[in-house]
């Protein structure tokens, strides 16, 4: 019987955690990630879990640590926010380079400066071409289902990469919601047991992990996490069917919501959705065709489904909540672009850019795009392509 | 070298031959060749233990010769060789 | 304590066709250390020298299972991978009994990777930590670091018309793990083996985080012969530049004592490097390095409890 609690987000993945009951855990705190480690240290205080927790003097070691009990043959885990997964960078990219399936929620924060510590987008943004996997949280139910989902996507054997999962700052992570825990024994039998095919601490199989690696094969094994994440779709799907069979929640790489017979939708990721929804019912209330794209998987992007839903529209504004300075929008909206061209979608795209350092949106904000796209149907001028929600001109 | 396509070599830059560089020799480094007389070794494995390679040769405790696939020519095995002994002499290779 | 017949019978953790350059003395000081630990040993190494020169693609010099990650987190890794194997032996899915070393370069370690190594020391991770000392950064083309002597030409702080080389004094890394209160610690040079043995196999013996310093001369970057790398090596310690000694137990402890100190100019007058040194015009450079061995000799002698 699966259990009821008021969890915020940092607790409902510190649950998850504690289900998953990782071999090591080395993190360092950061606001607005620190809760979950608190909650995931009392865990262990507490003896509820086996994890070896490695307590590091830095982001920088967290993931270094956490990279080398990987490769030991650990199942293990991290969690940051923003300037923490900043200070990581390098490893990041390590990580993935070194095939090794770790999970690590990022509690979404700005990336300074100057230095703020509430929800946007740009801590994660910043290594979307990391070659990890992204799966970005609508509420705190979906942050804990992403966490348990994100082990068995990692570790599958066509994967073999390190996934993010993300939740926004303080709006999710600091806010209590009603969120359904699977039984610990049901968590257990689905993220199964740890077996990776190389590890370090098989003294009878030596491997060299992380060699030099030059003109001669570096460009090849970057194919090879090419090829790793085209494959990753799939592997989501059938996570995803085996998870809603546990639990009743069946997620999708997006989420289409009244988008059937709408005229004019926006995309958008996270938290906002459910705000972006309610505005969507209110329209819809007062017959206006309108729907939403959620984004749940941002890396790898879901190009084929969101052409798919794009088909359907006459109109469509994309709600970033981070900047790619000095490009023609934010990144959301530059990849939503790049599936038009060629395919023969063809429709009017506008960029909001939204909540930086974790400015409020509201529904009359989001209700404005809807007007704005209706104004672009109506008169067929597209207008100013980059706009703002909620900013001060 | 064989130059083998994305799908054939092993994912993350994992090696999984121990000691693989025994197949890429080091020996056409050297300029200089260590010359190792027998007769004259006391068997005191300085020179072994002095190689950074390692490239002195030792079976059952003594040492049978100097692996030139691998030797680069330093000296170190002839300047650690005790001198009432001589038995490791540099010679020019070419 | 293991005898060279001994050593020499053991598997070798590390192979030839690696591509240290001839005479590399680092190169040698992984063999001594990987020599003097029999058992099963996971090592990591920092980015430099010997981590490029033993791992190139698809080629390896190790026979047993190694790591290399970044620059800067040689310690951060290694611990990482220890925290591994606390947990699988406890779930039993790891059964041997297997040691952890932990290689970096002085840059990888006075410098980049101290935080890291600071770290893992404070958390006090079962692992042994090894850093070569060659005194400059030899991997991206000589350097200096916080390792490098006092006077010394290197890239970065070269021997010029106005500017003599580098201006400040090595860091006393060693005394730095020391503070740690680590359950071992201590300085060691190739050219004396025997004491390098031991103090290896004591750091892998004691429970708990042990550093040795090795000073590892480099051919090219201190611009000797490639034959001469040992005795540059003996003569640091002969001149009590490089002091071999240990920590344990709250207490420092001379494992060598040279019978005769030298004076710092039989060790620089081998080394292109200090060249300049043996010029009229920068004799007082020469005396300032000698004051402060001197110093920092007589320093370490009053904290071993021992007389000048």
């Amino acid at each position: 019987m699966p259990t009821i609690m008021g969890l915020s987000g940092n607790e409902a993945v510190a649950h998850a955690m504690r289900q998953i009951n990782p071999d090591v855990v080395a993190a360092y705190p950061i606001t607005p990630q620190t809760e979950l480690m608190h909650q995931f240290a009392e865990f262990h205080a507490d003896g509820l879990v086996d994890t070896e927790l490695v307590l590091t003097e830095s982001e920088h070691s967290a993931m270094s640590a956490t990279v080398g009990a990987a490769a030991a043959g650990a199942r293990a885990m991290t969690a940051t926010s923003a300037n923490g997964l900043a200070l990581m960078w390098e490893i990041v990219y390590i990580a993935a380079s070194l095939r090794l399936p770790i999970v690590m929620p990022v509690i979404n924060r700005a990336l300074s400066g100057p230095i703020n510590i509430h929800c946007d987008h740009s801590d994660t943004m910043g290594c979307r071409d990391s070659g990890w996997i992204q799966i970005f949280s609508e509420n705190c139910q979906e942050a804990y289902d992403n966490a348990l989902m994100a082990v068995k996507i990692s570790e599958h054997k066509n994967i073999l990469l390190p996934t993010m999962i993300t939740l926004d700052g303080f709006i999710l992570s600091h806010t209590l919601e009603r969120v359904e825990l699977l039984d610990d024994d049901v968590v257990k039998k689905f993220v199964g047991d740890y077996h990776p095919e190389h590890a370090l601490l098989d003294v009878d199989h030596p491997i060299t992990v992380g060699p030099l690696d030059l003109q001669d094969y570096y460009f090849e094994h970057k194919r090879q996490q090419i090829h790793a994440m085209t494959q990753v779709f799939p592997v989501i799907e059938q996570v995803a069917g085996e998870f809603a069979k546990l639990s009743g929640r069946r997620y999708g790489l997006i989420e289409e919501y009244r988008l059937d017979d709408a005229e004019r939708a926006i995309i958008l990721m996270g938290s906002s959705v459910g705000t972006a929804k309610d505005v969507v019912d209110d329209l819809r209330d007062a017959g206006e065709k309108v729907g939403l794209i959620k984004i749940r998987v941002y890396r790898p992007f879901p190009y084929d489904a969101i052409r798919a839903a794009l088909k359907k529209l006459k109109a469509v504004a994309v709600l970033d909540r981070a900047v790619s300075f000095g490009t023609f929008g934010g990144p959301v909206y530059t990849d939503v672009r790049a599936t038009l061209y060629g395919n023969g979608v063809n429709l009017p795209v506008i960029n909001y850019i939204y909540g930086l350092g974790g400015r409020d949106i509201d529904k009359a904000q989001i209700k404005s795009a809807f007007d704005d796209l209706k104004n672009i149907v109506k008169s067929g001028r597209i207008g100013e392509e980059l706009r703002f929600l909620g900013l001060r001109d | 070298m064989s130059e083998k396509s994305w799908k054939e070599i092993p994912i993350g830059g994992l090696i999984l031959e121990p000691g693989a560089s025994r197949r890429y020799k080091t020996g056409s480094w050297r300029s200089f060749k260590p010359i190792w007389f027998e007769e004259r070794c006391i068997q005191c494995l300085a020179c072994w233990n002095a190689c950074p390679e390692p490239c002195i040769m030792v079976m059952d405790g003594k040492v049978t010769g100097i692996d030139y696939d691998y030797c680069k020519g330093c000296g170190l095995c002839a300047k650690v060789c005790p001198e009432k002994a001589h038995a490791i002499e540099m010679q020019a290779e070419f | 304590m293991a005898s060279l017949k001994e050593l020499a019978a053991r598997e070798p953790k590390l192979s030839p066709g690696h591509r240290a350059c001839a005479g590399c003395i680092p190169a040698l000081a992984f063999h001594q250390v990987l020599r003097s630990a029999p058992g099963y040993v996971v090592a990591g190494c920092a980015t430099g020298c010997m981590e490029v020169v033993t791992t190139i693609f698809p080629y390896t010099a190790w026979n047993i299972p190694f790591i290399h990650n970044a620059f800067e987190n040689s310690a951060a890794t290694i611990s990482g991978v220890e925290a591994a194997y606390q947990v699988l032996k406890r779930k039993g899915k790891v059964t041997k009994d297997i040691k952890f070393i932990a290689f970096g370069g002085d840059g990888g370690t006075y410098d980049i990777g101290l935080q890291s190594l600071s770290g893992a020391m404070e958390r006090g991770h079962n692992m042994l930590y090894v850093c070569y000392d060659n005194e400059a950064y030899m991997n991206t083309g000589i350097q200096r670091s916080s390792a490098t002597p006092f006077a010394a030409d290197t890239k970065t702080a070269p021997v010029g018309k106005v500017h003599k080389g580098k201006k400040q004094y090595p860091k006393k890394l060693t005394e730095i793990i020391i503070a740690h209160d680590v359950a071992y610690a201590a300085q060691a040079s190739p050219s004396h083996w025997r004491d390098l043995n031991r103090k290896v196999e004591k750091a892998l013996s004691i429970e708990g985080p042990a550093f040795i310093n090795v000073l590892a001369p480099c051919p090219p970057g201190w611009r000797f012969p490639s034959d001469m790398g040992l005795e540059m090596a003996r003569l640091a310690v002969e001149t009590c530049f490089w002091p071999l000694y240990e920590f344990e137990n709250g207490k420092r402890k001379l494992t060598y004592k040279p019978k005769e100190k030298l004076p710092i100019s039989e060790w620089t007058k081998h080394q292109g490097r200090f060249r300049h040194l043996h010029q009229e015009e920068n004799k007082h450079l020469l005396e300032q390095a000698q004051q402060e061995v001197d110093r920092r000799w007589n320093e370490l002698l009053a904290l071993c409890g021992e007389s000048a």
